[in-house]
């Protein structure tokens, strides 16, 4: 087959009706331009969902107390049996254990010299800092013997050290927070929004676990020296399904839940749990990707339609270019290649109003713009796709054409 | 001499009893209806005769644009019903060129661009294929008419460019069908001794046409009517270029 007439008398008859190309056309870009939002919108989430895994930590297990039945009503998440300080020594014993740190928070209002402010104070011990994978960018963490003298310090996040310290130079400063005088001692390096899992991360204040409760929180009337949550880094390599499993046999055990008798607590994978949100925004993707698959086909059936009109008006030129010695398959190429052409050309207009609607709603929602390589080979080549099969009609019909009777066409 | 006496032993266009019968509705129409006919290499051929005597069936037969009802049909040396339509395409491309009466000639391209047409569906290696257009053009005597869509020239010169485009693939039969029926007297002259001369450099010419003044031209005249030869009769004027040749 001789691909060079067909390829330039594609391109002739592209240019000849631009109107009509246009038309045609219209159908392909609105279904590449969706292709390329809905694409480069699913991978702008995945990549947030990925640095907020990245942030979590893939092998840190959070336990939580269950929910509570008074009276049979539930009381909510968290508002069951908490744990206590021992709970997370024996938890620290399991061999897979890396380390462990107990969690107890409070919103709590903090006043510097500068400013007052709204913020958590989040009680740790001295492994929170490994535990959750965060570091101190200025100043040093809190120690273990700071700990456990329950000494007055804390390390601030970076949101909270803006708004307490708008001038800087907040190490070494002292705050109260709930009128409790708390002396700053560094301040984390930021984690950024957690899309969801209690807005922004760094609007925190974390200070020893024993000096918060007896001096912030209080006390519980259950159990001494309480902890409301355990965070438990895994070693790596270690299966973090197995981890789980043995935590909660281990928790079971320790606070007494009779075989058959359901969970007081939780033993939760964030990572996890942000990967089922990805789920459900890749379902969101799929709705997305099926609306582009519905236009590309109605813009290739208006192709099929025109190429089909074409073939028609061109029935004179198919015969003569039969009798001067065309083979079918070369007639076959010719159409093939305007309806390619044609479509390509689309999804070229397609991917420039596409990239224009990723940049108007990546400005709006404020979300990363992801325009990759991936992205657009995807398009052009869904537009070429349709081309070729939608075009496959049309010019098999013209390949199929009597010689004869196409010259007598009028 | 050797190859013209085998051209002449074996002619370039054989029919052997053809027919084609096309239906119209309940009834049958007999284009052809038995035909016998050889046609040598380097004869110059004038088909006559009233319209729906059978005469363009005969055409689009020998040019391959149409396959008989029954009978057999060799064009130099190899029979018809036995090829494929790529064959039957590849044979109209390399053997047959054709002049028709409306030109057919692609509105959106120029002189130049028409006449390489058949060149770029050709599969056999003819040479530089922009050179061989011009000299076909020039050939013609539009050397300086390249660059001139159809649209721009006038009827005569038109059916000078098909002309060129029948000759680029260096045709061993020219074909054509009623090819001075829209134009006047004068082109017409022209056109026929454009042929004439073509037929002289050995190219065999079958020419389709209703006008004596055409017929002239050639060496052999035959008649068409219902279907069937009526006559078939040498011009004592017009000498066969093959036979001219001492």
């Amino acid at each position: 087959m001789k691909f060079g007439v067909a390829t330039s008398s594609a391109a002739e008859a592209l240019f000849s009706n631009p109107l009509r190309s246009l038309l045609t056309m219209l159908g392909i870009i609105i279904g590449v331009a969706s292709v390329m939002v809905m694409m480069s919108i699913g991978e702008g989430a995945k990549a947030q969902i990925d640095k907020q895994i990245s942030s979590v930590g893939t092998n840190v297990l959070t336990l939580r107390p269950g929910n509570m039945n008074r009276g049979g009503r539930n009381q909510g998440g968290g508002s069951g049996r908490p744990f206590a300080e021992s709970d997370i020594a024996a938890l620290t014993q399991l061999p897979f254990v890396q380390a462990a740190t107990g969690t107890l928070s409070q919103s709590a209002n903090a006043v510097s010299e500068e400013a007052n402010w709204v913020s958590t104070i989040q009680g740790g011990d001295a492994s929170y800092f490994d535990v959750n994978n965060w570091r101190v960018s200025e100043g040093r963490e809190f120690t273990a013997q700071e700990v456990q003298s329950g000494a007055a310090v804390a390390v601030l996040g970076k949101t909270a050290a803006a708004n307490l310290f708008p001038n800087g130079r907040a190490i070494g400063q002292r705050i109260r927070v709930n009128s409790v005088p708390i002396e700053v001692i560094g301040i984390l390096e930021s984690k950024g929004q957690s899309g969801g899992f209690g807005g922004d991360r760094d609007d925190t204040m974390v200070a020893p676990l024993g000096m918060v409760r007896n001096r912030i929180t209080g006390g519980n009337r259950q159990v001494s020296r309480h902890v409301s949550g355990i965070q438990v880094l895994v070693q790596d390599g270690y299966e973090v399904l197995d981890a789980q499993e043995d935590i909660t046999t281990l928790m079971r055990e320790r606070r007494k839940i009779q075989p058959g008798e359901q969970d007081n607590f939780a033993v939760v994978n964030f990572a996890d749990m942000i990967k089922q949100r990805a789920a459900a925004t890749e379902t969101m993707s799929m709705l997305l990707a099926f609306t582009a698959a519905v236009s590309l086909i109605v813009g290739g059936v208006g192709v099929m339609n025109i190429m089909l009109v074409s073939v028609t008006e061109r029935t004179r030129e198919i015969g003569l270019r039969m009798a001067i010695g065309a083979r079918g398959g070369d007639i076959l190429l010719q159409f093939l290649f305007e309806a390619i052409a044609l479509c390509t050309l689309g999804g070229l207009i397609g991917m420039a109003m596409g990239w224009v609607g990723v940049f108007a709603y990546a400005q709006i929602a404020n979300s990363p713009m992801m325009v990759s390589p991936i992205i657009i080979a995807t398009a052009l080549g869904a537009a070429a796709s349709v081309g070729l099969i939608f075009g496959f009609f049309p010019a098999r019909r013209a390949a199929q054409l009597d010689p004869i009777q196409a010259l007598r066409h009028d | 001499m050797a190859n013209d006496t085998i051209a002449k032993d074996r002619p370039i266009i054989s029919c052997r009893n053809l027919s084609k019968i096309y239906k119209m509705g309940d009834e049958e129409v007999r284009a052809l209806d038995g035909v016998d006919l050889d046609i040598a290499e380097g004869e110059f051929v004038a088909i006559m005769g009233p319209s729906g005597s059978g005469k363009s069936s005969l055409m689009n037969l020998i040019g391959a644009l149409d396959r008989p009802t029954s009978g057999e049909m060799w064009i130099s040396g190899r029979a018809l019903s036995e090829m494929s339509r790529d064959d039957l395409a590849d044979l109209r491309n390399e053997t047959l060129g054709f002049v028709f009466q409306q030109f057919n000639l692609l509105a959106r391209q120029d002189a130049f661009q028409n006449v390489r047409l058949p060149l770029r569906y050709a599969r056999r290696d003819l040479g530089d294929s922009d050179a061989r257009a011009k000299e076909c053009l020039q050939m013609v005597g539009l050397g300086d008419r390249m660059d001139h869509r159809p649209m721009q020239l006038s009827g005569g010169q038109q059916q000078r460019v098909a002309i060129a485009r029948a000759l680029a693939n260096r045709p061993r039969i020219l074909l054509a069908d009623e090819p001075t029926g829209a134009l006047d007297t004068k082109t017409t002259d022209e056109i026929m001794h454009l042929m004439q001369d073509l037929n002289r450099q050995g190219i065999t010419v079958v020419v389709i046409t209703h006008e004596n003044e055409v017929a002239a031209y050639a060496g052999r005249k035959i008649h068409f009517r219902d279907g069937r030869i009526e006559s078939d009769t040498a011009h004592p004027d017009v000498q066969r270029a093959s036979g001219a040749r001492p």
